[in-house]
């Protein structure tokens, strides 16, 4: 299916390529974009999207390849030249300085002269008829640090169009937003578009580029694979192309034998830094042979609450029972909790599971370093913390086996084995799993995915946390649903839960905060 | 961050601080032939003057002791990520803690004083690192900051106790009274006579030893042991230690603590060892040497230990060379210091890009890790 | 016997004699720091900006030729910083701490070279040499009046230019910190340079732009402290005053105003100091007057521990700025 008449484009890229060593991030990526279009663009982690956009906005330069802007090829070396050609991006990161006023900001490098007075009082003007006119409001004077992420991300909106920008690339903008923002943000698109401002927006969630682009193009290992109308596609099309194959995510398991219940939360209440409730008041129970899946779109809790459970984050209120027993408050601590007899794969195995300067060795034994099996009294012996990983390292399959490389130097996929070798391998009686699966290959999928079934079939009590959706839904003998903090729903999965378009539906529902009682 | 340039691990523990140390010295003696003063002299000088006899040795070996015990101060305070700019300050204080058991002591024997003393002198340093490692572990305080703070803390807290409380009586100087004779760290000139090997006299005492079990100690410690690795976790990764279930506050605290009680080191050699009383400034900027010391060692013990004697024959050579040649004070020994700081330290990235070229070149490379 | 006005006026006038090079180096700190750029170098820089100014003005036999190679000495090792740190991305704490012992040996080293006298440069013992106080009209007359007379002539006049400066540096630093593009820019780097560079403007620069700032404030205290307070430049003659105009900087959360008033604190405190050295007080006995000498350190550490309000530092300082994706 084809538009009548093309619309003129806004921006076009041709045969972008670009290398970072031996990683071929963009390999002759063409796109072209309507002006006045919502455009998608879609891709798995590391498909090479954030690359392309950085190239459009100045970060890095393509070594092949051109950009051309309105029709005419232009050369952006830098953000200030993407800035001149209309260009303005709202980053996932907001770039935004906390402890300046929104005004400041926005004028950041759009200032209008040596003295900020001048500037000052055009770019009010500007902000007042941007929120009229897109209904963008914010206060000028408030102190960016002090507004909440939809209002920061309405900064960075307003940034660039101040800058003038006439195509806007968002990326993975309603990661950090609640439902009712992120369809804010999104009529907040459509306005622009009818004002024949041009979106690319960057995401991975299919059901947003259904519902708001005009035309979608999907990434695939630094590849242009698809670019189509929405109206003309499915997602699961979108899907297949993301991915190359079809993959129905499917987990070999036999029926659970659900025993006592393992693990238990009670009121869970979990505050952060400014005494904002992160987790509100969840309470559920996984029993013993039992997978329990947390579902709902990042950033809605459920790291908090898997933290809180693994003793990282304080409880404010509520307790945690385990095997029936409470969880004193002085054993509320990762290493307390840990000997209670519960494993926990973190979320983000760079920045909690592993130290990445150390020996594999080393890193493989974080949190069980004073197990008495590596070493007397004080001592911790290399020979039997080498000796160990070794050991794992068959049993995972993790290459190259080598527990004296460092860590840095694994794959994510093997990473990802060392820290699930450490944590199962104690024989824990609870597992909170966080993303088991992120950024690691399809093979090492399968075998996570065995090794938390083989979990629960041996009677532990498994927990998961997942941004996706098919991941919880092929895993969990039973889904919890989280939305801003709080726990809005539980549900037995019927069989092939995935392909039951009103099962999913309903998740769906729950994930947005559409809780029983309001529905 | 970017991609870390990555060089094998020989290059990058040894040929990066060696280059490093090159340009350093090089920088010096372009210093010194801009004086008038032949760089090839001045080297021969410092050599000689530092290790071409029994006697310049000894001395050369009581400087290396001082830095020795300042280096590993700052090196273990790095394994945890911490920058300890306070090493003088509680050597300083290890300093009133010697002194006090020694004066207050008297009657005790050598064998019991001399440990007791020591262990004092340890606890004083401990104490003066602790307080700013809780105050950054607990109050988020910047250790660099309060470090710096406590150096001149503990040199105002000196003026005061020598010039006020602990002047010996009659004494015009800011020194207390001489120590009992047994309070003093038998000399090496002393104990090598034991052996009947005679040797001239210098200021290099047992406390050498001590330095040198020290830094094996240290990496017993660190590399062996629970703590240490805990410690090394915390510099690593301080997120991934608190879920490994490790405590980064108290690692800290610990850390800083130890790291003082390592300062100290250098009371015991100039106050017990050398000077028996003690007096204003004994520290003279060793707990800054021990900075160079650390980076030019990469924070490894024994890189420090050779750390140290590189600084102990510049030391003493420089002295040497002070004498030798009227237009060079030892004030070069400073800044030669401060090039090393710059050169290994800051500037340490500085040959890697180059050296990454090199060896990337290189036909004969290995498979590289996935 | 002098009245409560003369002895007030003269006290404070020492305090602000005390406090120029400090507010200069704070200053100095402050533009440094605010761009994300550490800056524990100051003592090292001020020194050697001491001994180039007296060496020159010396030699030349003029203060202004001095000041001019103060600054220079100053911006040199400032730029040295700058490209360890902002090219290199270097430790900046490293870096500054080696800047102070470059600066210390080789002021010494050179200062013995050239004149031998263990490091003391000749004494500026001619007019031209040396910052002299800048005569003020009518001050004889201003003599008989009671009060504001020993004010005018105490604290008010009788004070070299550079001390005029100093007070001037400090509205001219809040009006460019906080009224200008470059200003605004500034601040935005030391807090997130991200958000710098992704609105199209060059971190480098700015942080290039503050450290020779940085350096030129720095040039300005060194040459006050030899050329002016004193009449030739002695071996580690800063004694530290770079590490109170730190502790200052800390102390004033890094604000011009609360900055200029820290320093003007701390000058008097080291002026109580001196004056009370050996005074006997009733009731007290013989002033502790290390006590006073302290107060500066033992305060920013109180005030930095948050037991007294909070100095939080601008968020990106002290961390190298890598472009991320």
């Amino acid at each position: 299916m084809t538009t009548a008449v093309p619309a003129p484009a806004a921006i076009e890229l041709i045969g972008i390529d670009k290398s970072f060593g031996a990683v071929h991030a963009n390999k002759a990526v063409t796109l072209r974009v309507a002006a006045g279009s919502i455009h998608g663009i879609v891709g798995e982690n590391g498909a090479g999207k954030s690359t392309l956009m950085s190239i459009l906005y100045g970060f890095y330069e393509a070594d092949r390849g051109e950009i051309q802007v309105g029709g005419a090829p232009v050369r952006i070396a830098s953000s200030r030249d993407a800035i001149r050609h209309g260009i303005g991006m709202v980053h996932q990161h907001f770039m935004l300085v906390d402890t300046l006023s929104v005004l400041d900001n926005v004028m950041l490098g759009a200032e209008g002269g040596a003295l900020v007075a001048r500037g000052a009082a055009a770019i009010r003007l500007k902000l007042a008829e941007f929120g009229r006119a897109y209904g963008l409001t914010v206060d000028p004077d408030a102190l960016v640090g002090t507004l909440g992420v939809g209002l920061q991300q309405r900064v960075e909106i307003l940034k660039a169009l101040v800058r003038g920008a006439t195509i806007l690339i968002l990326d993975e903008p309603t990661a950090v937003l609640t439902p009712a923002e992120a369809d804010q943000l999104f009529a907040m698109l459509d306005r622009l578009r009818r004002e024949n401002k041009t979106v690319i927006l960057i995401t991975h969630k299919l059901r947003e580029i259904m519902a708001v682009t005009d035309r979608v193009s999907v990434m695939r290992r630094g590849e242009m694979v698809l670019t189509t109308d929405t109206a003309a596609t499915s997602p699961a099309q979108l899907a297949d192309a993301m991915v190359g194959r079809r993959v129905l995510l499917t987990v070999a398991k036999g029926a659970s034998t659900p025993g006592p219940v393992r693990l238990e939360a009670r009121n869970i209440t979990v505050l952060g830094h400014n005494g904002v409730p992160l987790v509100s008041d969840v309470s559920f129970t996984v029993r013993g042979g039992e997978i329990a899946g947390l579902a709902g779109v990042a950033g809605n809790g459920q790291s908090e609450l898997l933290e809180a459970l693994a003793g990282i984050r304080p409880l404010a209120s509520g307790e945690i029972l385990i095997d029936g027993c409470p969880v004193p408050s002085a054993a509320h601590n990762p290493k307390a909790i840990r000997a209670l007899g519960l494993a926990h794969v973190p979320e983000d195995r760079h920045r909690m599971g592993l130290v990445m300067p150390f020996e594999a060795a080393e890193s493989a034994v974080l949190g069980i370093h004073g197990d008495p099996a590596f070493g007397a009294g004080p001592w911790l012996s290399r020979r039997r913390i080498v000796a160990d990983l070794a050991r794992k390292m068959a049993g995972y399959d993790i290459r190259p086996a080598d527990p004296r490389l460092k860590t840095a130097n694994f794959s994510g996929g093997n990473q990802q084995k060392i820290v699930l070798a450490r944590e199962m391998e104690r024989d824990p009686g609870i597992v909170l799993a966080g993303q088991p699966t992120r950024g690691v290959d399809i093979g090492a999928i399968e075998f996570i995915h065995k090794r938390l079934v083989a979990l629960r079939d041996a009677g532990k009590a498994v927990l998961v946390v997942s941004v996706e959706l098919d991941e919880i839904m092929a895993l969990s003998d039973v889904i919890l649903v989280m939305c801003g903090g709080r726990l809005t729903g539980r549900r037995t999965p019927p069989p092939d839960a995935a392909s039951d378009d009103t099962f999913v539906g309903e998740l769906g529902l729950l994930m947005a905060g559409v809780t029983e009682q309001a529905a | 961050m970017s991609a870390p340039i990555s060089l094998p691990r020989w290059a990058d523990l040894i040929l990066v601080p060696l280059l490093s140390v090159a340009t350093a010295f090089l920088v010096g003696g372009l210093v010194v032939a801009a004086i008038g003063v032949s760089p090839w002299e001045a080297t021969k000088t410092l050599i000689t003057g530092s290790l071409g006899s029994g006697e310049a040795l000894g001395f050369t070996l009581y400087y290396t002791t001082d830095f020795i015990f300042t280096g590993l101060a700052v090196a273990l305070a790095f394994q945890a990520g911490l920058f300890n700019i306070g090493g003088e300050g509680q050597a300083t204080l290890g300093g009133l803690g010697a002194a006090l058991v020694c004066l207050y002591g008297g009657g005790l024997p050598g064998w019991l004083l001399i440990p007791l003393a020591i262990l004092a002198a340890a606890l004083f340093g401990a104490l003066w690192g602790l307080v700013p490692g809780y105050l950054q572990a607990r109050r988020g305080s910047h250790i660099v900051i309060t470090t710096i703070m406590f150096n001149w803390l503990a040199s105002t807290l000196m003026g005061y106790l020598l010039v006020n409380t602990l002047r010996a009586p009659k004494s015009m100087e800011p020194e207390t009274a001489r120590f009992p004779d047994q309070a003093a760290i038998p000399s090496a000139k002393s104990i090598l006579g034991v052996f009947g090997i005679d040797t001239a006299a210098t200021p290099l005492n047992l406390s050498f030893v001590l330095a040198l079990g020290c830094a094996l100690a240290l990496w017993i410690f660190v590399w062996r042991t629970r703590k240490g690795y805990e410690i090394r976790t915390t510099g690593a990764n301080p997120t991934a230690a608190i879920y490994g279930g490790i405590a980064p506050a108290a690692i800290v605290m610990l850390t800083m603590a130890l790291s003082g009680a390592l300062a100290s080191g250098v009371a015991v050699n100039e106050i017990m060892g050398v000077q028996n009383r003690l007096l204003l400034e004994f520290t003279a900027g060793y707990g800054f040497v021990g900075i160079a010391v650390a980076l030019m060692g990469r924070a490894h013990p024994l890189g420090v230990v050779l750390a140290s004697l590189l600084f102990g024959i510049l030391y003493q050579g420089g002295a040497e060379l002070a004498f030798d040649q009227p237009k060079i004070s030892r004030d070069m020994i400073v800044a030669i210091q401060g090039f090393v700081v710059l050169f290994a330290g800051a500037l340490d990235g500085l040959y890697r890009p180059h050296l990454a070229r090199v060896f990337t070149a290189l036909p004969r490379t290995r498979s590289g890790p996935i | 016997m002098h009245d409560f006005a003369t002895d007030a006026s003269l006290i404070l006038a020492s305090s602000l004699r005390l406090a120029v090079p400090l507010i200069f180096a704070c200053i100095a700190g402050l533009w440094s720091e605010r761009a994300g750029v550490v800056d524990i170098g100051l003592e090292g820089k001020m020194l050697a900006a001491a001994f180039a100014s007296a060496v020159v003005a010396y030699q030349a036999d003029s203060a202004w030729a001095g000041l001019g190679a103060g600054i220079l000495a100053s911006v040199a090792l400032g730029l040295l910083h700058g490209f360890a740190v902002i090219d290199q991305r270097g430790n900046q704490i490293v870096s500054g701490a080696a800047i102070n012992l470059v600066a210390a040996g080789l002021t010494a080293l050179l200062g013995n070279a050239w004149y031998g006298e263990g490091g003391r440069t000749p004494q500026l013992d001619t007019p031209a040499s040396r910052f002299l106080e800048v005569p003020w009209p009518g001050e004889a007359a201003m003599d008989g009046v009671p009060v504001l007379g020993p004010i005018y002539r105490n604290l008010v006049a009788g004070h070299v230019v550079l001390t005029y400066l100093a007070l001037l540096v400090v509205p001219l630093t809040a009006f460019v910190l906080y009224r200008t593009r470059f200003g605004l820019r500034l601040r935005a780097t030391g807090e997130n340079p991200a958000a710098v560079d992704t609105a199209g403007i060059s971190v480098r620069g700015l942080r290039y732009a503050a450290v020779v700032i940085c350096g030129v404030l720095c040039g300005f205290a060194g040459t006050f402290m030899s050329v002016a307070q004193a009449a030739s430049f002695l071996p580690s003659m800063t004694a530290g005053k770079g590490f109170i105009a730190l502790a200052a900087l800390v102390f004033s959360k890094w604000r011009p105003w609360p900055a200029l008033a820290t320093c003007l604190l701390f000058g008097f405190l080291d002026a109580l100091s001196i004056r009370l050295q050996g005074a006997v007080l009733p009731g007290i006995g013989e002033v502790p007057v290390q006590a006073i000498q302290a107060l500066p350190y033992g305060l920013t550490v109180i005030l930095l521990a948050g037991f007294v309000g909070r100095a939080i530092p601008p968020k990106a300082s002290g961390i190298p700025y890598v472009k991320e994706r």
